[in-house]
């Protein structure tokens, strides 16, 4: 199975590190920035795994469910 | 969105006694407007106001021909250090969100304590932190939770302190299962200063423009009183109260901007934005300033669309400050924080009419008179219960245990066991001024920018302190001192975080009155005042209060480089002494805790006398040049000290404590105060003792440091000894072994 | 030496810098804000620790691209000393002024300690008084420190005595035990094909005073010194 799972900060969470990259691209001279988050993309191929062991695996592990979101996409 | 209407059950949720409403009201002279009743709610607060503690807190010694600034005037008290320097210290908890968030808890926690600084107008040059878990020995929930806690505090304190370039420099970390659930997060800070860079955090000069300045407002820690409120849409479900995040690169542009503008003429006035954010600052300025302050809610840099007043006036969205600028000295202020890339805006003004009133565009929104919002608060006397001193412990109950097999279990002991594993993760030699790095009984660092070398040092042993508070905190003193005058310095001022359970129930209280009454009596027996402090209550979970447990910060100065000592023997041939008694208090010792699983006996007894006798008979002999180590003793004893003296050395002892009708386990493990092991050169030895002879303390030989890697104690007829090499690697492995597997 | 020590927004290490090299005779050091152009007239530059931009995105990616970084690149172009410590060898690499990258050390945490590094080429501006082999004692505070590059890259690196410090133990053997965060063949510090741009890890200026644990940094700010006087003899 793989699978892809996106993990972002939640909307209302701070996030310092696209602010910071939102004000670099500004300086950089691209105008009109509105909004930067930044979260991480996990890549996962694993055999013998169902959603539901999945969802349980994003939630417990690779997000922190008290600031971030996560977003699983089953590729295959 | 219209605001909810005022009915008991929002006043409830709000956290307000209808006694506490009724007094509103009267204030008031009306019913209060929602943001109204927010702003009541925050600013009288336990957190806020103190209301249960400020009785208690009146009686610490406060005053001093050292003190600059005292405690409870501004947002950290002030000590002259000489030569017209002066330093400003303090220390914080952030219990509760650590619980919640560890990493983030804690980095916000060190965050806020370093603004408390920074807005006394000194530079921050280090910090200490405080740490308390639950045991995180063991395959529990519990203990994996307790790792996960204390894995997330390190690395936000370390994330925090690392990035904003401050060395955590000292501190100390316990385990015991009176913390779980309830983590207990202490953070420390120190900043250095003139006396005429003294800031103060008061509105001054009516008509003066009020600036907000750092970063952007948004839903950051609201009370869940504010969402429970609302109507919960799905556009409103990611809105919910967010988690406080610590940007820590902004702190670090918004202390420079700020050190910056105070160093020009421009500022009457400055305060940063910690708990209860914006509606604190503006009427704590304004009550100082005996004015008034009128801010705008629309002209505040916000981050997220559609926030309302009241989440605006609460947030406590980090890394912002208020600060009162004189009348046309505006521009300074757009200079410096376009410099410095950070938001700012002109929100309001400094009035004459002694209201907090915030507006929302047109609308006016609060209009409360300062003071009573946060002066005249309410207070209460709670009820302390009746306490019955805890008896002797009696030993013909207690099994001797091998003293060669309880060595290395207590030095395994994560209360006991080297912190390494913590402090590598703390950049703690960042503005290259630590002296003494952290691992020894104090830090030590050398402020360049005024040629002063400061000592630091945090301690509170709880177990003492819960079996009697008021015995427990007059060590907890007594200790931090002694840890000083290890490290060559005399104190100079004490901060205080007050950690205890829910004030409500007299057992706790009497815990929190005791402590304050111990503390008090400690620093007048040292002749150091409390600059000021925190109190955190209500650390409790269904299972039961933690310990009591008042964390003392003590700070202190060495007059000359070299007298800086540390915990280490340094020579084969060095004579090792004793300073003090060999001691036979059992009582609430690890001893007891580790090997026999028991929290019981009174607690050693606490001498001020005798104790600041033998300090000041060690910093005689280490102003003589006559000390090449000294180390405290605390727990585990006198064992558990002179291994630790060895760690790290290639070095071992022979140590011979001579003829006793004590056990040895009692002899070895005892944690009788005032005791100091101590060494020195060979040729030197005759020198000392004829000094300490006319200091009148009781003092010993009782051994000297080997070569060989081994140690050997002997106590009567008991003849122990242990391969240093083994001791050592149990001492160091024990955190890194439970945290890393 | 007239030095140049370029302050970021998130820079720690610039006062550290400053005052360490203040304590040479033979050296002058200002603080230089990252909004400048111009690096005229100073003999040596030095980008500092500390986190710049909160090391947000990767480590130095956004500092790369300050206005003072032109200059810098003018300056190494023009055979002025640049010396990048810790967050500096970073933004350096990022600017593609070193090759390689530094990337998060193999234990995950963040390390603060002492210790030991050889040196593996004393034919440098920043180690011309040191000997081959020397092992100097000199403290790490970073979490992203392990250096990496491709194999090509590190082929040419060795080729050209590109290396100059490596992390070893208090014997001087280069040993993966040694290697605090996992770096490429124990790299701790490189310098440039043309030598005149150096990036190192480790924090030689909070080992210059004895007060503070030690002096084995003063090596290489003396070798700049030095080579600074004598090529200054030359012209």
């Amino acid at each position: 199975m793989k699978a892809v799972v996106t993990v972002m900060p939640k909307p209302a969470i701070l996030d310092p590190a696209g602010v910071a990259t939102g004000r670099a691209m500004e300086h950089l001279g691209l105008k009109g920035v509105r909004s930067i988050r930044i979260g991480k993309s996990i890549e996962i191929e694993v055999d013998g795994a169902d959603e539901k062991q999945l969802h349980e695996i994003c939630h417990d592990l690779l997000s922190n469910p008290v600031v971030e979101d996560y977003k699983l996409e089953i590729l295959s | 969105m219209a605001n909810p209407a005022i009915t008991p059950e929002l006043i409830a949720k709000h956290g307000l006694s209808p006694e506490e409403y009724e007094k509103a009201l009267s204030i008031l002279g009306r019913e209060p407007s929602f943001e109204e009743l927010g702003v009541f709610s925050v600013m009288w607060s336990e957190h806020c106001s103190y209301k249960n503690s400020r009785p208690e807190l009146r009686k610490f010694p406060t005053t001093g021909p050292s003190v600059l600034v005292k405690a409870g005037e501004e947002n950290a008290g002030v000590i002259d250090i000489g030569d017209g320097w002066a330093v400003a210290f303090k220390i914080e908890s952030h219990n509760h969100p650590s619980a919640v968030e560890p990493f983030q808890g804690a980095a916000t926690g060190v965050g806020g304590i370093i603004r408390d600084i920074f807005t006394m107008g000194a530079r921050p040059v280090f910090l200490m932190d405080s740490l308390r878990f639950g045991s995180i020995e063991g395959n529990s929930e519990q203990a994996k939770t307790n790792r996960r806690l204390f894995a997330g505090v390190v690395a936000g304190i370390a994330h925090y302190g690392n990035c904003i370039g401050l060395p955590t420099v000292a501190g100390e970390v316990y385990f015991d299962e009176s913390y779980s659930g309830n983590p207990l997060v202490n953070a420390f800070c120190l900043g250095i200063l003139r006396h005429e860079q003294i800031a103060r955090g008061a509105a001054e000069g009516v008509g003066n423009p009020v600036f907000y300045v750092g970063a952007e407002t948004g839903r950051d820690g609201l009370a869940g009183a504010a969402f429970a409120s609302r109507e919960l849409t799905e556009e409103s479900k990611a809105d919910r109260p967010a988690v406080q995040v610590g940007d820590p690169f902004r702190e670090k542009l918004l202390l420079e901007a700020c050190l910056e503008l105070l160093a020009t003429d421009a500022v009457a006035g400055i305060q940063d934005m910690g708990a209860a954010g914006l509606t604190c600052s503006t009427c704590e300025t304004a009550s100082r300033g005996g004015t008034g302050v009128e801010i705008d809610i629309q002209l505040v840099p916000q981050r997220a669309k559609g926030q309302t007043p009241y989440e605006v006036l609460l947030s406590e969205s980090q890394e912002r400050m208020l600060v009162i600028v004189k009348k046309g000295q505006e521009d300074v202020v757009k200079r410096i924080f376009e410099k410095w890339d950070l938001p700012y805006a002109e929100i309001g003004k400094v009035t004459d009419d002694g209201k907090m009133r915030v507006r929302n565009g047109k609308d006016v929104v609060v209009d409360i008179p300062a003071r009573s919002l946060a002066d005249d608060g309410p207070l209460y006397h709670r009820e302390a219960a009746p306490f019955t001193q805890p008896s002797a412990l009696d030993f013909s109950t207690v099994p001797q245990a091998d003293p060669a097999d309880v060595l290395p279990k207590l030095l395994a002991h994560p209360s006991i066991a080297s912190k390494r594993w913590v402090w590598r993760q703390y950049d703690h030699m960042v503005r290259t001024g630590t002296a003494v790095l952290p691992g020894s009984d104090a830090a030590v660092f050398i402020v360049r920018e005024a040629n002063k070398i400061l000592a630091a040092a945090t301690d509170c042993n709880a177990i003492y302190c819960k079996l009697d508070p008021s015995v427990g905190a007059r060590i907890a003193v007594a200790e931090c001192a002694r840890n000083l005058a290890c490290s060559g310095a005399v104190p100079l001022g004490v901060t205080d975080n007050l950690n205890f359970g829910n004030p409500h129930k007299p057992e706790n209280f009497y815990q929190l009155r005791a402590a304050v009454e111990g503390i008090s009596e400690g620093c007048r027996a040292f002749g150091v005042p409390v600059t000021g402090g925190n109190v955190s209550l209500y650390n409790e979970s269904p299972a039961g209060a933690i310990d009591p447990t008042p964390t003392i910060s003590m700070v202190g100065r060495i007059d000359d480089a070299s007298h800086i000592t540390t915990q280490t023997f340094k020579e084969a041939g060095d004579q090792v002494y004793l300073l003090g008694e060999t001691g036979n208090e059992l009582g609430g010792s690890h001893y007891l805790l580790a090997i026999h699983s028991r929290k019981e006996g009174a607690p050693p007894a606490m001498d001020f006398d005798k104790e600041k006798a033998i300090h000041i008979a060690l910093l005689g002999v280490i102003r003589k040049g006559l000390v090449r180590s000294a180390h405290d003793c605390s727990e585990g004893g006198l064992a558990v000290a002179i291994a630790e003296s060895t760690f790290g050395t290639g070095l071992g002892a022979l140590i011979d404590l001579g003829a006793t009708n004590d056990r040895p386990d009692v002899v070895l493990f005892n944690e009788t105060q005032g005791r100091i092991v101590l060494s020195t050169k060979a040729s030197d030895a005759p020198a000392l003792e004829k000094e300490l002879a006319t200091t009148g303390i009781p003092f010993r030989k009782i051994g000297e440091v080997t070569a060989k890697a081994d140690l050997s104690i002997k106590t009567g007829s008991n003849a122990y000894s242990w391969k240093g090499a083994d001791l050592e690697h149990t001492f160091e492995s024990a955190i890194p072994s439970l945290m890393e597997g | 030496m007239r030095v140049a020590v370029i302050q970021f927004p998130g820079s720690n290490c610039d006062t550290d810098c400053q005052a360490a090299l203040l304590s040479f005779p033979g050296a002058q050091a200002g603080i230089v804000w990252h909004k400048e152009t111009s690096l005229a007239g100073y003999d040596a530059v030095v980008l500092p620790g500390g986190f710049s931009y909160g090391d947000y995105l990767r480590c130095g990616s956004i500092a790369r691209f300050s206005p003072i970084m032109g200059a810098v690149r003018g300056a190494a172009d023009a055979g002025v000393l640049v010396i990048g410590i810790c967050n500096g060898f970073q933004i350096l690499c990022e600017a593609g002024l070193l090759p390689g990258t530094l990337m998060r050390n193999n234990g995950l945490l963040f390390r603060c300690e002492n210790l030991h590094l050889r040196v593996e080429n004393a034919n440098s501006p920043f180690t011309s008084i040191l000997h081959k082999g020397q092992v100097l004692e000199i403290p790490i505070a970073h979490g992203e420190g392990s250096y990496f590059a491709d194999p090509e890259t590190l082929k040419k690196l060795n080729a050209n005595n590109q290396i100059l410090l490596r992390y070893c133990d208090a014997k001087g053997n280069v040993s993966p035990e040694a290697n605090p965060n996992g770096s490429l063949e124990n790299i701790a510090g490189i310098c440039s094909h043309g030598r005149n741009v150096f990036g190192l890890m480790p924090h030689p200026e909070r080992v210059c005073d004895p007060l503070l644990g030690g002096t084995d940094g003063r090596g290489i700010f003396q070798s700049m010194i030095e080579w600074t006087a004598s090529h200054q003899a030359r012209k």
